[in-house]
């Protein structure tokens, strides 16, 4: 009875750490204002410079900052556009999953089916870590001047401008930071959850991620038990696999995450905060 | 709205640009741009391979007319993949288990197909209406719902028992089959659909109550609610055409293409993501979609030559089509980029009249 009690934290820790780094990156970037659908590519891009990265050195955490500098870089795209070009926010984040997902396909082609020799455990240092930053995330969105700042630029764009602060450069920031972290969220899956390289590996876990970022209020701490909880449900599915066949209980992820975001919009009524005030809207200097 | 002339221009500019930015891609990965281009423009554009541009014109133009309306009601419908796969799905199940006899086996299937789409499509929007849940999510995640919800008809309760352990149905009977144009793969029944589709839909666009409706409640909310237009009846009509013309565009893979319900990734090879780019290259226009679904059905002809020819895996279109959608939402600022005059003496001022964005596609006029 304990065990498959410890048997689900477990797993749902394994599974849930690199959805609570692509999580708390999409909080960020949300909070500032700008929508990134391509964590997906991000993710992706992250996962295939990580492993190549680990592959080549032996070196996994090398490969984890070259994943954080992938998605980093890949974010940078969707920011040009959304941020000084105005680009619609929706549209560039799916060509960046597009991008994203075509790129490691081609560049990943001669990786594919590779050994990893060195990989990191499934729950690992940066599952802790993840933990941690959600903590420290929390803290600093709420609690610092840097928090009130990304949280202003994403409800109240105007007033953070007529107090002197860099708009732009503020979500800039909060979209590369976003885009590292989803970074090394799919670099984790790549090295450590399933320590191999096929292309589209990260399988839509990327649209999870944005899920529980929406699911959880733009909170960094909800988002971090969001994506352990769904890590936990996604491996208590599969304990039905003895009576159900595999697709539908694969099918199970991405009914739950429906669901749930149903039920979000209908506490969200009673009065649990919404979405940023700015979300999704790019700020045009001297407009109202 | 520019001139068409200037967003023909514009259009065509951010193609250049995106191919170009492929090539240094292609560079990179050591293989030379020049050769490549080269080689696909052989591969696609002579008289053999030209029939493939039409085939996988099909799905993408019936799936583009679909999103160009979703988009004109500003529903981001990213669905297309998924209500692909619903219209297959019912298709399928029309021509294998149903009793419907031989002429009317292909007319019901269509409307299954069309049904299931929309279905798939109406699902979002119901959610969105009662629960506000954001479309774009999910509108994907029912993608996978339906990848999979194939995948498992076709491993299990409806493998083929002549198929033996292959993951396909038993083959449509020759009456559940479209006819083709001789010598090609382009099943003309569905093309013919797509192009009375399109044109209908601009029709329902201009000239309806309900078009004038769809197209207020997208380019302004707040005189939609004044004017007493009903967000939800709108928005369920736009998911109920937009979902079925996908699920016809599965009607056509399965009923011309394949014969047979098969694994998902086969059954559609993408053409409800790529169908995105169709109808934003189209500006809102479902006339515009001919032209625009032939461009992209280039794109995914190439994808076949560069993994034949170049051994490049299926996915790299992905990067042409992520590259094309990036450059043509950054080239949107340029549409309306006009210089101005400004009397008394001060220097001529470049002043750009973007539409507030998140406002979606603030098309043409039908």
């Amino acid at each position: 009875m304990e065990e498959w009690i410890l048997n689900t934290i477990i797993r749902g820790l394994a599974l849930g750490t690199p959805l609570v780094w692509a999580a708390l990156g999409e909080v960020y970037a949300e909070r500032s204002g700008v929508v990134n659908l391509g964590v997906e590519g991000m993710m992706v891009l992250g996962a295939f410079a990580a492993f190549a990265v680990a592959q080549s050195t032996g070196h996994p955490y090398l490969g984890l900052l070259l994943a954080a500098g992938a998605g980093a870089g890949a974010a940078m795209l969707h920011a040009v556009l959304v941020i000084s070009l105005r680009a619609n926010q929706y549209v560039s984040g799916l060509a960046l999953t597009m991008f994203g997902l075509g790129l490691s396909a081609l560049l990943g082609r001669r990786w594919e089916g590779l050994p990893l020799l060195t990989t990191l455990p499934e729950i690992s240092l940066l599952t802790y870590g993840g933990l941690a930053l959600g903590a420290l995330l929390w803290f600093i969105l709420y609690h610092t001047r840097w928090g009130i700042i990304l949280r202003s630029a994403g409800e109240a764009p105007a007033a953070v401008d007529s107090l002197g602060v860099n708009v732009f450069l503020v979500r800039y920031l909060a979209v590369a930071f976003g885009g590292a972290l989803a970074g090394v969220g799919g670099g984790l899956l790549s090295v450590a959850y399933r320590p191999s390289w096929t292309e589209g590996v990260t399988v839509g876990l990327g649209w999870i991620a944005i899920s529980i970022a929406i699911f959880a209020s733009w909170d960094p701490l909800r988002a971090v038990a969001g994506a352990f909880l769904f890590g936990a449900l996604f491996h208590l599915s599969f304990r039905l696999q003895t009576w159900v066949a595999p697709e539908p209980l694969q099918m199970m992820p991405f009914a739950f995450t429906i669901l749930v975001l149903a039920l979000a919009s209908a506490r969200r009524r009673v009065g649990v905060q919404g979405a940023p005030e700015a979300l999704g809207l790019p700020y045009i200097r001297g407009e109202r | 709205m520019p001139p068409w002339s200037w967003l023909l221009a514009v259009s065509v500019l951010a193609i250049v640009v995106a191919l170009a930015l492929a090539g240094i891609i292609f560079w990179s990965y050591g293989v030379s741009p020049l050769r490549a281009y080269g080689i696909i423009i052989r591969g696609t554009l002579n008289a053999r391979a030209l029939p493939e541009v039409g085939r996988n014109m099909i799905p993408l133009l019936l799936a583009g007319v679909g999103l160009v309306l979703a988009f004109r009601a500003l529903f981001w419908n990213i669905g297309a993949e998924g209500q692909i796969l619903l219209g297959a799905t019912a298709a399928t199940w029309v021509a294998l288990f149903s009793p419907v006899p031989g002429i009317w086996k292909l007319p019901v299937m269509f409307a299954a197909g069309f049904l299931g789409g929309a279905v798939w499509g109406l699902i979002p929007a119901v959610l969105k209406l009662r629960f506000a849940v954001n479309e774009v999510i999910s509108t994907l995640m029912m993608n996978y719902i339906a990848l999979y919800l194939v995948s498992w008809l076709v491993h299990g309760p409806w493998k083929g028992p002549e198929m033996r352990g292959f993951a396909f149905t038993d083959a449509f009977p020759a009456a559940a089959q479209l006819p083709m144009i001789p010598g090609t793969r382009i099943h003309w029944p569905t093309l013919l659909i797509g192009v009375v589709l399109a044109v209908g839909v601009a029709f329902l666009l201009r000239r309806t109550r309900a078009g004038f409706e769809i197209r207020v409640q997208g380019e302004n909310a707040d005189a939609a609610r004044y004017a007493g237009i009903d967000p939800a009846r709108t928005l369920l009509l736009v998911m109920l055409v937009a979902g079925g013309a996908a699920g016809l565009a599965g009607v056509g893979e399965v009923a011309g293409i394949h014969r047979r319900l098969l694994d998902p990734n086969q059954i559609s090879l993408g053409f409800g993501y790529a169908a995105i780019i169709v109808a934003w290259l189209a500006r809102g226009s479902p006339v515009a979609v001919l032209l625009t679904s032939l461009f992209l059905g280039i794109v995914f002809a190439s994808g076949d030559v560069m993994r034949v020819a170049l051994q490049m895996p299926a996915r790299t279109t992905d990067v042409f089509n992520g590259l094309i959608l990036f450059c043509l939402i950054g080239s949107e600022r340029l549409l309306f980029w006009r210089v101005r005059w400004a009397p008394g003496g001060r220097a001529p001022a470049a002043e750009s009249e973007a539409p507030e964005q998140a406002r979606g596609i603030s098309g043409g006029d039908g």
